[in-house]
């Protein structure tokens, strides 16, 4: 099946089976291998995207249901290449990562937080967080980078305000 | 990983020597004396090594030789170059080295060896190549060698003239490797990079989602694999539909392997390949397989486990037997017996096995997150008759190791579908197959009695240890040696180990045998702390007593000598006075408890602080560690990674993890039922510290593991007044009232 998606604002054709998980089509299709693949049945975290803004499971999401919906990647979380998101500066700055191979997802779930929540505390980020595992243990710079996102963002807001 | 390398591959040498001669700049080749342990094993006494490439432009690019898994090796080791050689880290390049024996040396990421292995002799390198070029530019000036010194990518005359590495370059490399004697290292205490915290030299393509993974690799024309093996471990294919299966949409072929005969090799299997991951999964359950499953199937863990209960008081192999432990148990004032089980657990990287393979004209060339180069190649060679010189391997960034890419199974498998197909083609595992075809931690059970007399002084300890093992000999941390810890140092000690033969495959996992015996000796250890009525830290110092080092029992002072007794004191003092052991009262619910270890050359103290909910619920409020390393922390933002990942690691296996095995087979199958630790349960607090001592400078991938659990299960003690002497926790029911 032909379909046409909107990723990272740009139109996207691919040709491949109705029931092809999202996760399969950006990474084999579109080669945006940033969303990864850790555990297919929803349980990591690994290949969250945003749709329409709101983070969702790429492996459980079949091609078929996305439609018109804005597909956002990490490669596009930044608005323009020059300058990061503020949650992708927290994490460098912090240096959040291990091997990396979750922090794709966790960087796009800490973003969509931020978004609802400017100033979350530590509830509010154990609570947004818990669905992106982490086997190498970062969880506690992902909560330092999350806060220190949050500051970035609010700095960000207030010199263009 | 950038375009060129993966659409057409250039050989690294080719590489180097192109940009040398393209470029006009200067490529180090050199040879330095070995100390014996980055020695390549095919040329004797010398090792040679190809590190540094610095353009007519000034770029400095560092080649990092070792497999980047999490652990920070790929900034680490690169940063001492880049101390010694003075140039500013702003702008440097670092780039993955591809296997090559003779070129570099062992590139096995293991063991927490990256960096005692290389250490000392990237010194030296960053510093031959500073000598060279301050040369380079003494000659172009004319003026002695001693006028002028490196700083900032530059070499300074007194007079205030300077010229840039990169105007240097052309005329370095025309002069002679200076040898080792006329290389002259900084003093550490001129260190303006070591000891610093610096993000990862990934870090800017991990946060954007550049393609770094095994599982990132693309190649034009590639095709996509699936590997099915028998649930049980072992068992070979009878029959498959692959008809049915090859006539499925975008399915390319699919073939049988019989195995190579070993369990932790090619095993045997059915292949699928596809034009897409998504073709290939779902064609696979289409799959249709008659397997025999052979004599593993009639092994189960709980069958295992039963069988060591009864065979507890018969006597095992004796690892060791001090003084007379029948006579002192007999004889002590007070005796305490306990059951120590611990499950088999999988690694469980996030990023599942894969490697793309293409077989083209002879040569097998490899993109794989191995932890092992060497070892992979030479089981391809092997299983596949494949000349080692035909191999080419590509080592690509790991989503985790933690001994897991130490085995080669799925990199035979990746090239041995290559093999049958011509194409590139990645193999990628499923969830499903990493947690039931993984070389698991083996499991293991200890029945343990202790001792102490009149004084609360611990002077009995006697051991039955049941293990699993393969072909003969334990798996990978099975094995427990005859002078673990507390052995040696009690009067009347007596340690035994009976091993149960399976087919199961084990493999390492993050401080093999470590992570789990100091889990139980040192609960034990307050278990018999709390019998006597003594503290915790005060028992396991006059434990440790006054002596400074403690040979092994060959007699031997292996890899820097024994035990040193003395370094562990100081840490665990240290790890107290940080945490401030002794001065807090605590609530019912609230405790502290601690742990040490010695293991990878590191000496670690941990105390953790926790509460327990009354309904069970466990939280670890702060965990404090300490940590002697040596002289030199390396990067302090890795190194502080790598035991906060260690803390949490510890908690997460001590919670959750287990693997059951049943007929032969694996009962879980993905993190629905093999869940790992969430942020949810992740400490508030943790706590690094680092006691520097003036011993060679060592790793920590893995020494500040083994402590955790026993620290954690000691403080949920002191709230609660429960032992935890099973692994997960939630086999312990910690409600209390
Ligand atoms: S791969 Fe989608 S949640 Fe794990
Ligand atoms: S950094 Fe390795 S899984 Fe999160």
């Amino acid at each position: 099946m032909k379909y046409t998606l909107n990723v990272n604002g740009q139109s996207r054709m691919v040709d491949v089976a109705p029931d092809t998980p999202l996760l399969w089509v950006l990474r084999d299709n579109l080669e945006l291998s940033g969303t990864k693949f850790g555990c297919g049945v929803g349980q990591c975290g690994a290949c969250t995207v945003h749709l329409n803004g709101v983070p969702a499971r790429a492996c459980m999401t079949p091609v078929s249901t996305v439609g018109r919906m804005r597909v956002t990647t990490i490669e596009g979380l930044a608005a323009e290449a020059a300058r990061l998101h503020p949650v992708q500066q927290a994490w460098s700055e912090l240096d959040v990562a291990q091997c990396g191979y979750c922090q794709a997802g966790q960087i796009m779930t800490a973003a969509a937080l931020l978004k609802d929540n400017p100033r979350p505390n530590d509830q509010d980020i154990d609570g947004a967080m818990a669905g992106n595992l982490c086997r190498c243990g970062t969880y506690l710079r992902i909560r330092a980078g999350i806060k220190r996102a949050a500051e970035i963002a609010g700095g960000m807001k207030e010199a263009s305000q | 990983m950038n375009a060129p390398t993966l659409s057409q591959p250039v050989g690294r040498r080719d590489f180097i020597k192109l940009s040398g001669l393209a470029g006009g700049g200067l490529a180090l080749a050199f040879y330095l004396r070995s100390g014996g342990e980055a020695r390549a094993a095919t040329s004797g006494d010398f090792a040679p090594n190809a590190f540094v490439r610095i353009a007519p432009s000034g770029v400095v690019t560092i080649v990092s030789k070792q497999p980047e898994m999490g652990q920070g090796v790929k900034t680490s080791l690169p940063m001492v170059i880049a101390e010694q050689l003075e140039v500013p880290w702003q702008g440097i390049r670092i780039e993955q080295g591809d296997f090559d024996l003779q070129k570099y040396g062992n590139q096995s990421a293991g063991g927490s060896n990256s960096t005692p292995n290389n250490y000392d002799q990237f010194h030296l390198l960053g510093a031959t190549v500073r000598t060279m070029l301050v040369a380079a530019a003494a000659q172009t000036w004319k003026v002695p060698a001693a006028e002028c010194r490196a700083a900032e990518g530059a070499v300074f005359h007194t007079s205030g003239k300077s010229l840039k590495y990169g105007q240097l370059a052309a005329t370095a490399a025309t002069l002679p490797v200076p040898a080792k004697e006329a290389v002259k290292l900084k003093d550490p205490k001129d260190y303006k990079l070591l000891g610093r915290r610096i993000p990862q030299i990934d870090t800017r393509a991990i946060v954007t989602g550049a393609p770094l993974f095994g599982l990132d690799v693309r190649l034009p024309g590639m095709l996509y694999a699936v590997y099915e093996k028998c649930p049980a471990f072992g068992g070979k294919v009878l029959s498959a539909n692959l008809d049915q299966i090859k006539a499925l949409p975008g399915v390319k072929d699919a073939f049988v392997f019989e195995g190579s005969g070993k369990v932790k090799e090619l095993v045997p299997g059915v292949a699928i390949v596809a034009e897409s991951t998504w073709a290939a999964f779902s064609a696979r359950r289409q799959l249709k397989v008659t397997w025999d499953e052979g004599k593993v199937a009639g092994e189960s863990w709980d069958g295992f486990v039963a069988e060591a209960r009864r065979k507890a008081a018969q006597p095992g192999r004796v690892l060791r037997k001090d003084g007379d432990v029948d006579a002192a148990l007999a004889g002590a004032a007070k005796v305490v017996s306990a059951e120590y089980l611990y499950p088999f657990i999988s690694h469980a990287n996030l990023e599942p096995q894969n490697t793309t393979a293409h077989w083209k004209d002879g040569v097998m060339e490899v993109w794989s997150p191995t932890q092992v180069p060497a070892t992979a190649a030479g089981m391809v060679s092997r299983v596949l008759k494949i000349p080692e010189n035909k191999i080419v391997l590509h080592i690509t960034r790991a989503g985790g190791g933690f001994g897991r890419r130490i085995s080669a199974d799925f990199f035979v498998e990746a090239a041995a579908i290559a093999q049958r197909v011509q194409a590139p083609v990645k193999l990628t595992w499923s969830r499903e197959d990493d947690l039931r075809h993984d070389h698991y931690r083996p499991g293991g059970i200890h029945f343990l009695q202790g001792g102490v007399d009149a004084g609360g002084k611990v002077i009995a300890w006697k051991n039955h240890f049941f293990t699993f093992g393969e072909g003969g000999s334990p798996g990978s941390g099975g094995n427990l040696s005859a002078d673990e810890f507390p052995g040696r140092w009690i009067p009347h000690f007596k340690s035994e180990q009976t091993m149960f033969d399976t087919g199961w495959p084990m493999g390492p996992w993050r401080a093999p045998g470590s992570c789990v015996f100091a889990w139980v000796f040192h609960s034990f250890i307050d278990e018999l702390a709390h019998a006597a009525g003594r503290d915790p830290l005060e028992l396991r110092l006059e434990i440790l007593g006054d002596r400074d080092m403690m040979p092994s029992s060959g007699g031997g002072t292996k890899g820097g000598g024994g035990y040193n007794v003395a370094r562990m004191r100081n840490v665990l003092k240290f790890a107290a006075e940080k945490f401030g052991w002794g001065k807090k009262k605590y609530a019912r619910g609230q405790g502290a408890g601690l742990a040490f270890h010695f293991s990878h050359r590191g000496y670690i103290a941990q105390v953790a602080e926790v509460t327990v909910a009354k309904d069970g619920q466990l939280r670890v409020d702060r965990f404090v560690s300490a940590c002697d390393i040596g002289a030199q922390v390396v990067n302090l933002s890795g190194a502080e990674n790598q035991v906060e990942g260690s803390v949490v690691d510890g908690l997460g296996t001590l919670m959750t993890q287990e693997i059951n095995i049943e007929r032969g087979r694996v009962t879980q199958s993905n993190f629905t039922d093999y869940p790992l630790i969430r942020i949810t349960e992740a400490p508030l607090k943790i706590e690094t510290y680092f006691l520097k001592t003036d011993h060679p400078t060592t790793g920590l991938g893995e020494p500040a593991l083994p402590p955790v659990a026993p620290a954690i299960c000691n403080a949920i003690f002191a709230a609660t007044g429960k032992r935890v002497r099973q692994m997960p926790l939630s086999r312990t029911d910690l409600r209390w009232s």
